[in-house]
């Protein structure tokens, strides 16, 4: 958790698995007002069998330890100013992953339902778009670099 | 944090009026080397530094674009001034989440 921010955030970027309850988890512990929250949105990024590639079996991702924990630093609080948002948390993984396990996880909290909305939905595109991770998939023949989507380089335009 | 780059061999470094240059991804595996420390004699732009990495290894030069740059971890344009000490990575586009 970190004091710089006017809401109680927890960000880490770590190699281990985790699950929809240790994501909860990491909410609890942000120990927000009960009363205050009216709207809490979760999305979890998870790894699916077809991306670039068909028949992909797992995923390898690399990051740039430093820059990437100061990127979504940077995003949630630029979102904190942006929306009357009183929590976030917000994971990712890195290393290898198989099937069906999470890649992303983010919370946040709020009065109100749209700006928790939003406030997830900003984190994600902008994530997608400047925090330096990198995603290999893996085929029964190899490991092949994802490619960055215009699609969510045209989503940044929005905001 | 329980970080852990992924990463090649790292070249030693050969001065102490140097800069710490990194390579991710596709990069680093065209390039054969996740980091290297790059001797300069002044403070030069992204700009320059990419010249004078391109003399010292031709890869550098072949590399797939568009290229990122981060100075410090910050992202910087070609015009952005590099001094002795600081740390300056390549990357490609960028595909988390």
């Amino acid at each position: 958790m970190m004091s710089v921010f006017n809401v109680p955030v927890d960000i880490e970027v770590f190699e281990e698995p985790f699950s929809q309850s240790d994501l909860n988890a990491r909410y609890a512990k942000l120990n927000l007002v009960h009363g205050s929250v009216g709207a809490v949105v979760t999305f979890l990024g998870q790894v699916r069998a077809s991306g670039d590639k068909t028949d992909v079996t797992g995923l390898v991702l690399e990051h740039y330890p430093g820059m990437t924990e100061r990127v979504l630093r940077q995003h949630v609080e630029t979102a904190s100013s942006r929306w009357p948002l009183l929590g976030v948390v917000l994971v990712h993984r890195v290393g290898a992953m198989a099937l069906g396990e999470n890649i992303v996880g983010v919370i946040v909290a709020s009065a109100h339902r749209q700006a928790a909305f939003d406030a997830v939905q900003y984190l994600m595109d902008f994530l997608k778009h400047d925090a330096p991770f990198w995603k290999q998939e893996v085929t029964e023949k190899g490991t092949d670099w994802v490619e960055q989507k215009q699609t969510d380089v045209d989503k940044i335009g929005k905001w | 944090m329980s970080t852990k780059a992924v990463t090649d061999t790292v070249v030693p470094a050969s001065n102490s009026n140097s800069i710490k240059v990194l390579f991710f991804a596709r990069l680093r595996e065209k390039m054969g080397f996740s980091e290297v420390n790059f001797a300069l004699s002044q403070a030069v732009t992204v700009a320059d530094l990419q010249v004078l990495l391109g003399e010292q290894y031709p890869h550098f030069f072949d590399l797939p674009q568009p290229i990122l740059v981060a100075v410090n971890q910050e992202f910087a344009g070609p015009e952005q001034l590099i001094a002795i000490g600081d740390e300056v990575a390549f990357f490609p586009p960028v595909t988390g989440g």
